[in-house]
Parts: C-alpha cells; sequence; structure tokens
C-alpha cells in the first residue's frame, strides 16, 4: 500500500447485541466498517453525504448516518443495525408493518426508515403524523411519495 | 388478431392484498441489491471523470496511477471497443451503441461534465480513488450549450462533428439538432382563424433527474472462456444484454446478466452505464470487477429527462369546444440523440378531442448528460405546457375548466395527436369521479393570514407499452407452484405476477413463489418499464398458468383412465366430464404427480401490443406563504383509470409515488447549470427532492375501467401519475396568488418575483 495510506485503528465495538474486535483504517466510514468488514450489508449506501439516510444506525440509542461516522469512532459503543432489528421471536411491530401496509417499492430505503423509525417509537410510543414527518425528513424515499411509511408507523405507534 | 376479454369481477386472488414475497428480506436487511455483491476475489471499479463540460482531449497519462500498489487494470477510451452505428430498440426509447459507448467513455473529445476519461480497478475503492487522482489529463476547453436555443444558434459549438440531423426527412450537418418531426391533420389555420378564442404561451422546464436512491452499481467477471458474467442492478436483464453486447462487440450468448434486487429506476436503469466497463476492467485484471456510483457522478452523468421549451396555441369555439392546436416542442437531448420527442407527440394532445392539430418537436444535443427514460417520458413535459393553456384558455373565456375538460374528453374512437385512435378509454369516467370526489367537493378552506389558497386540476396520459415476456411455471409436490419470470421487480410486481398464475390454478398466492430470472433461466423479456410489466408479464404468467392446467388435465386423464378431453378445470378442482362426482384438487393431484408422468412444468410467453392507454387528472390544494413564497401542498388527490388493480396497495403506491415525484418537479428540483456547464447542485442536499415534511397523505381514487386487451383487464398504471402534478400545481399556484408561472420549477423565488 502507499506511504500515506493512515494506519489502523483497534476497535472494539458491539454490533446488535454481539461483541466484535476489529483493525479499521483510519480512513473507513462506520458504513464501509459494516459493510465491507463485517458483511452487514443491510445498511444501504444512497448519497455518502449524509443526506438519503438509507444507511441509518443507531449508536448507543441515537439515530446517525453511518457514512458520517468513521469506524474508528465506535470503539466502546453499540451499534444497531436492520440486522438486529427482527428476534428470534419474529419481526419487529415495525417490520411486520411496513410489509401489511406496503410501505415500500424498490425497498432500498427501507432498512433506513426502519432504524430511524425505531429511534423515534423507542422513545415516543405514540407520535402524531407530524411527529413522524418531522423525525423521518432525514430519510429519502422516491418510490412512495411516504403515505404508506407514514401510515406503517402510525399502525406500528401504540 | 388480438385476443380481447370480457371483465370478470368475481376474483379470489385478484383484488386481495397479500404481502409480497420478497418483503421479509426486504425488511430485514437480507435482501440482494446490486451494490451488495461479494465474490471471491473481488476488487474495485472507479472513473476517472472530465471537469469540463465540453473538451478536446490532448492526452492522457495514466503512468503514475498503473505504478501503484494494489491497481490492477487502467482502461482509457483507446481500450472500447469500436462499436459501429446501430440503432436498437430497448422498449422505451432507442440507443445506438455507437453513441451509448462514447457516452460511457470519452474517445478524443469529451461532451458533459463528469464524461469517464479512464477506469482504474484497485485492491478497494479507496486505493482506486486514490489512483484515479494520479492520472493526469490535458484537455483543450471548447464552448459548452446548455439549454436548446443556444445549441440551435448558428454559432452554437457542434457536439458531435460526425452528427447527420434528420430535418423532416432532410440530411443535415454541422448541427446540434440531431432530428425534427412533424404530425399535422385537419386544417389548422383554417380552424384558428374562424376560433372565437384563441391563447398562445410559451413553457420553459429545466431538466431534472429520476433521483433512485440506489446508485447504478455493476459487478463483472470476464472469464478465461470468454463469457462475461454481469451482476446488477437493472430494469431489464436483457436489454442490459443486448447493450453490453453490442457496446463490446461480442454475441449476446457470451453475456450473462444476473438481475439483483434494484433501489429504484424510473427509467433510469434502463441504459448501462458501468457494466461494459467493469468487463473490460476485468478482463485486463483477471478478477470479478465492481463499481458503485457516486451521488455526484450519478446526478452529473446519469438519468436526467431533458429540460424543454414549448409553445403551445389553442383554439376553441363560442361554445367553448376545442377546434384547433398547435404544439412546437424542444427537448434536450444532453450528449447525444434521442430525446423523446415522439412520446411527446403521441401524449400532448391525448386528453382532448381537437379536430385540427399540428405538433413539430426538435431533439437537440446539449452539454449535459445523455437524457435517460423518466416515468412516462416527454409526457410531463407537454402535460404542464397543455394543461396549463387550457386553464389560462378558460379562464380568459370565462368557463369552468373540469367542464371543459369533460366536454372536450376524448373518447373511443378520438384521434391522437399523431394519429392513433383510441380504443375503450377511461377519460370521461376519470374526470367525472373527479366531479364526484370528496376532494373536489370540500371547500378549499380560508387561508391562515399572510398566506393565500389556490386549487388546480389537470389531466395526464401515457400510452403504456406492451411487449415481451416469459414465464416458466414448475409444480411442487406440496402442491404449490414456483414460477420464474423475467420482469425485474421495482415495486411488488413479483407478487402481482404470483397473483396471475395463483388465481388461474385456484391456490393462494402465498402457494407460488416468484423469482425473477437471469438471462440464462428464463426467455427473453423486455424491460421493467412502459408501464408494461404487470400487463404483458402478468398476461405471459397467466398463459403458463393455462398452459399448466393443460399440462395437469392429461395427468388426470392417466389417474382416471379416461381422455383428457373429458376432464374439467374449475376454480382449483378437476373434474370428470362423463362423471361429475369424480375429482380431484389441485394440491391432491400435485403430491400425486410421481406416479402421474413426473414432473410437471410449463411456459407462456407474449409478444404484445400495447397495455391500454391511461389517463388520470389530479386535485391539488396549495397554501402559499406571501412572505417567503414557499408552497405548502395541504390536499392531495390522484384519480385515475387503472384498469384491474390486481394488487390494489401497490397500485395506490404507484398513484403516489408518481404524484409526489411530480410535485418536487413542480416546486423544487432543477439542474441549475453554471456557465461553463457544470451543474452547481449535484447532491441531495441541494438537489432537493420532497421529504415525509413537505407533504401531506396522498388520497386515490381508483377508477376500474377494465382493458378488454389482459385477462383480468390490467391497464399500465406506474407513469401516468407523474404527468398531472406539474400543471395541477401551477393552475392551483395561478388560483392563489393571481398570477401564472410558465417555467418550473415553481420554488419560492419564483413565486416571490411574482408576487411583486
Amino acid at each position: 500500500m502507499t506511504t500515506n495510506t493512515p494506519s489502523k485503528v483497534h476497535v472494539t465495538t458491539t454490533i446488535n447485541g454481539q461483541q466484535h474486535e476489529l483493525l479499521v483504517p483510519g480512513y473507513m466510514s462506520l458504513l464501509d466498517t459494516l459493510r465491507e468488514l463485517i458483511g452487514l450489508t443491510g445498511t444501504k449506501e444512497g448519497c455518502l453525504d449524509g443526506n438519503c439516510g438509507a444507511c441509518t444506525v443507531s449508536i448507543d440509542g441515537r439515530i446517525v448516518d453511518s457514512c458520517l461516522v468513521l469506524g474508528a469512532e465506535v470503539d466502546g459503543k453499540e451499534v444497531s443495525t436492520i440486522e438486529g432489528m427482527a428476534t428470534p421471536e419474529g419481526l419487529h411491530p415495525l417490520q411486520q408493518a411496513f410489509l401489511e401496509e406496503a410501505a415500500l417499492q424498490c425497498g432500498i430505503c427501507t432498512p433506513g426508515f426502519l432504524v430511524a423509525a425505531k429511534g423515534l417509537l423507542d422513545n415516543e410510543p405514540s407520535p402524531s403524523e407530524g411527529r413522524i414527518r418531522h423525525w423521518l425528513a432525514g430519510n429519502l424515499c422516491r418510490c412512495t411519495g411516504y403515505d404508506k411509511i407514514v401510515r406503517a408507523v402510525q399502525k406500528a405507534s401504540s | 388478431m388480438v385476443a380481447t376479454f370480457e371483465p370478470k369481477t368475481d376474483y379470489k386472488v385478484v383484488g386481495t392484498r397479500p404481502i409480497r414475497h420478497d418483503g421479509y428480506d426486504k425488511v430485514t436487511g437480507r435482501a440482494i441489491y446490486g451494490g451488495d455483491m461479494k465474490l471471491p476475489g473481488l476488487i474495485w471499479g472507479v472513473c476517472v471523470r472530465s471537469p469540463h463540460a465540453h473538451a478536446n482531449i490532448k492526452s492522457i497519462d495514466t503512468t503514475a496511477a498503473e505504478a501503484m500498489d494494489g491497481v490492477f487494470a487502467v482502461i482509457t477510451g483507446a481500450d472500447m471497443p469500436k462499436a459501429p452505428s446501430k440503432l436498437v430498440d430497448l422498449g422505451e426509447g432507442n440507443i445506438n451503441f455507437k453513441w451509448a459507448s462514447n457516452k460511457l467513455m470519452a474517445d478524443d473529445k469529451v461532451l458533459y461534465r463528469g464524461h469517464p476519461v479512464a477506469a482504474i480497478a484497485a485492491v478497494d475503492r479507496y486505493t482506486a480513488e486514490e489512483a484515479a487522482r494520479k492520472v493526469t489529463v490535458e484537455y483543450e476547453v471548447l464552448p459548452s450549450v446548455t439549454n436548446v436555443v443556444d445549441a440551435l444558434k448558428e454559432d452554437a459549438p457542434i457536439l458531435l462533428e460526425d452528427l447527420v440531423g434528420d430535418d423532416l426527412g432532410e440530411d443535415v450537418t454541422n448541427t446540434n439538432m440531431a432530428a425534427h418531426v412533424r404530425h399535422e391533420f385537419g386544417d389548422v389555420e383554417g380552424a384558428f382563424a374562424s376560433a372565437a378564442h384563441t391563447i398562445e404561451r410559451e413553457y420553459n422546464m429545466q431538466m431534472v433527474h429520476q433521483g433512485y436512491i440506489e446508485p447504478q452499481n455493476a459487478t463483472a467477471m470476464w472469464d478465461e472462456e470468454d463469457r462475461i458474467k454481469v451482476w446488477t442492478s437493472t430494469q431489464g436483464a436483457f436489454p442490459a444484454r443486448t447493450q453490453i453486447a453490442g457496446i463490446l462487440q461480442v454475441d449476446v450468448s457470451r453475456v450473462k446478466v444476473t438481475p439483483l434486487e434494484i433501489g429504484g429506476g424510473f427509467g433510469g436503469k434502463i441504459p448501462v452505464y458501468f457494466e461494459p466497463l467493469a468487463a473490460i476492467l476485468s478482463k485486463k485484471s483477471q478478477r470479478p470487477v465492481k463499481m458503485v456510483m457516486e451521488r455526484s457522478a450519478v446526478f452529473e452523468t446519469t438519468g436526467p429527462t431533458p429540460g424543454a421549451r414549448m409553445i403551445i396555441k389553442l383554439g376553441a369555439d363560442a361554445n367553448g369546444k376545442l377546434t384547433a392546436a398547435t404544439a412546437d416542442i424542444w427537448f434536450e437531448a444532453g450528449a447525444n440523440p434521442g430525446a423523446f420527442i415522439g412520446p411527446a407527440a403521441m401524449c400532448v394532445y391525448a386528453p382532448y378531442e381537437i379536430a385540427n392539430t399540428r405538433i413539430d418537436g426538435w431533439d437537440v444535443l446539449v452539454n449535459k448528460p445523455k437524457v435517460a427514460p423518466y416515468r412516462a417520458p416527454g409526457s410531463p413535459q407537454v402535460a404542464f405546457a397543455m394543461e396549463s393553456a387550457i386553464d389560462e384558455l378558460c379562464e380568459n373565456a370565462g368557463w369552468d375548466s373540469l367542464q371543459f375538460r369533460i366536454d372536450n374528453a376524448s373518447k373511443e374512437g378520438t384521434r391522437r395527436g399523431d394519429g392513433v385512435l383510441f380504443s375503450k378509454i377511461g377519460m370521461q369516467e376519470v374526470l367525472e369521479a373527479v366531479k364526484t370526489s370528496d376532494h373536489w367537493n370540500s371547500p378549499l378552506g380560508d387561508a391562515p393570514a399572510g398566506k393565500a389558497r389556490g386549487r388546480g386540476i389537470a389531466n395526464g396520459y401515457w400510452f403504456n407499452i406492451g411487449l415481451k415476456s416469459s414465464a416458466n411455471l414448475a409444480v411442487n409436490s406440496d402442491g404449490t407452484v414456483q414460477l420464474t419470470e423475467g420482469s425485474t421487480d421495482i415495486g411488488g410486481s413479483r407478487t402481482a405476477m404470483a397473483m396471475h398464475v395463483a388465481e388461474v390454478l385456484g391456490i393462494g398466492a402465498h402457494d407460488v413463489r416468484p423469482t425473477v430470472g437471469d438471462t440464462e433461466s428464463i426467455g427473453y423479456t423486455d424491460v421493467t418499464g412502459g408501464s408494461r410489466t404487470t400487463y404483458a408479464t402478468g398476461y405471459a404468467c397467466w398463459l403458463a398458468a393455462n398452459n399448466l392446467v393443460d399440462v395437469l388435465k392429461e395427468r388426470v386423464a392417466i389417474l382416471w383412465d379416461i381422455n383428457s378431453d373429458d376432464v374439467d378445470f374449475n376454480d382449483g378442482v378437476f373434474s370428470s366430464k362423463a362423471e361429475a362426482e369424480k375429482t380431484i384438487g389441485f394440491k391432491e393431484l400435485a403430491g400425486k404427480l410421481d406416479d402421474l408422468g413426473g414432473p410437471a412444468n410449463s411456459t407462456g410467453s407474449v409478444d404484445l401490443e400495447s397495455a391500454g392507454d391511461g389517463f388520470g387528472t389530479h386535485i391539488a390544494d396549495v397554501e402559499i406563504d406571501l412572505a417567503t413564497g414557499k408552497t405548502d401542498i395541504v390536499r392531495y388527490t390522484v384519480v385515475q383509470d387503472v384498469g384491474t388493480a390486481i394488487h390494489p396497495a401497490y397500485v395506490e403506491g404507484q398513484l403516489q409515488g408518481g404524484a409526489v415525484q411530480g410535485i418536487g418537479w413542480a416546486l423544487n428540483e432543477e439542474y441549475f447549470m453554471l456557465d461553463d456547464g457544470r451543474m452547481a447542485n449535484s447532491s441531495f442536499l441541494d438537489y432537493r427532492m420532497p421529504t415525509t415534511l413537505d407533504l401531506p397523505l396522498i388520497d386515490t381514487v381508483m377508477v376500474e375501467v377494465p382493458n378488454p386487451l389482459h385477462p383480468y383487464g390490467v391497464r399500465g398504471v406506474g407513469e401516468t401519475p407523474i404527468c398531472p402534478p406539474i400543471p395541477a400545481i401551477a393552475n392551483a399556484i395561478k388560483e392563489a396568488i393571481g398570477t401564472r408561472l410558465y417555467e418550473t420549477p415553481m420554488n419560492a423565488g419564483s413565486i416571490l418575483k411574482a408576487l411583486k
């Protein structure tokens, strides 16, 4: 490799409840760390500049665009991705609601929307339509016009 | 002889809303999209792109990049096979292999900013990007043109020196005009001379992008047997194969395309971009090569739909009957020919019956990315012009614009502007549904202080194509059926296909397991585009299911030792014509097939004319902040003739999604071009598509006028809904602020200007 390649950073992190010990190149985004180093490709790449939300994950319960975070930054933190959302008991109510309400067409934005919506419902179980729209404004969907996404989140709300 | 079908209503599966078969993988992150592809030994490719919109390439030096550790291959225009000039129909527009090849990799001249001049394959993406920065290119920068008016000036810089333009059949050279077409019927001049009311207006629109969230991508392996395997997100594995083979100058059978899940396309993933480059990089490196496009390049080098200049003139008699119309339409093609002026001509007058019409269309080259189909390519543009002009004609004459649209609506036997006569269509039914809709009959409501409200309506039209599709079926011993079909699934079509099969066989939607095949596991199938998929591939599935019933009748005949002609089939049950009490269900029979001749398979294939004409009318209520010029959509309703809705939830989704793309086009979206031909807003931050916060819920009214050309009455639905929003919003803005806008986007700045 070339001489100006930054050295790798030792990272210990919990991803979807499982501990990982990684050597992450200093320049590598969390998105690529998940997709390329660990093989969790459910988190999607849409723009690489934090404007589409397809790569949304949560770090210690807070939702972020993983393309704007370095892999080296999650040392000691807990990361949750779409792959950690369903349990052995079944789908998360949001996942079930997205299926029943036909809230996805191509599905590329769906993991990001689900992780973002979970971040909302974990703290606010009964948000209004306006609150849902405000919370999800960082996630772009080009297929649905959002109608069925908003309805699905409402359905999964208690 | 075209088969026609009587509408039915007693369906068991059609019209229900089963959970889509691919849904579980898509809500859990397991679905494999193009960018998720992994192979042993996989390396990454990136492009070196031109910073200039128009320049001669004096020299390219790749030696420093080639010398870098981790770099496996570097290619330039010299590595591209010289594809001959050959026009191929891709279903929703043509491509010419020569121009398509040049679009992917410049030869001696770059024609748009971002035009690839070299490509690099390296051990990972970061190394490839670093190597790309080491390629040095010497350019001689040329003046550029980025709009149709400048491009047609006498002294305009010429993009393609060897282009021979077609001006109404005459060859023209040294031009940026690729084509000029005309359609003319009746006595246009005479009709205008005797018209009681006329109007003539010019409309201009900026280029916009499909805006799919998944960037273009491709993975390719060119092996030692000279077989090229490609994994990609595409709207059609077979049309992708046609393009890849044509650009690489190999036989189609040398190329195998495996379509992975696709993250949106809207027409923009019909053309190939990275597939041939990844293949050439693979041949040079002897490794599988994957490429994923950066978002700025998605905007700067793929997709857009033409910016347009249009002049519409309408004439009507004193009783409010349209008598004459002319349309002059200039569309931007981008850097090589093909700007959808044909579809624009087919669509411009389609909602109306007008006896005397003329249409002129010009296909004009500019230093911008080559346009690609975008949901009803060409139709939203002409709808903006035509439907704005209709409203203004009505305003001036004092006519109600909905009643005017009803009185002049096209119907069976009406001649479209390009000469085609309509068969059974639903324009009048749609307009009547608008008239009785809750939205139309609800008051607009008072605007809060400092704001103004308006309501607008507009029609839209798409002709919906048919074309070729294939489907295969195989029966499992547990009474379920495997379906393999050739249409890549962008929005739930797999499930609609399975429902076609299930309805025939009398089993449940989830008793059919649908798979989208690759180009070596299913017969030829055209693009997922043109609103053809549920119609044509669904028809092929219906045929395959009926053929399977014939196969199974033979097996029942063996079981009962009778002639297969004496076996009946109804609602999933086979019976003997001679002994009515002798029956066997589909599932029970499936379990016995091992002893009745073994595997039962069938196939269905079609090549169809049209999916039936699609008409829609939208109602938009806007609220405008008079201090900031910002427009909010406060209520929105889509009314459309959808034929029969196989899976109504996904039909609603098409109507809502199309409407919202149109809303974004109307209010915000544009290619903001700088004087030197660069796009100033090539990110999702600056190219602002609608978010959840910008929209209300989108109401839908599905008018079901079954299409007699399909066994269940399916009509194409996906494209029509992007056509009405722009003029519906323009008409609503006019009502709100009293001033009409003739240009898109109708953003806060334009509205503030109009308010002054």
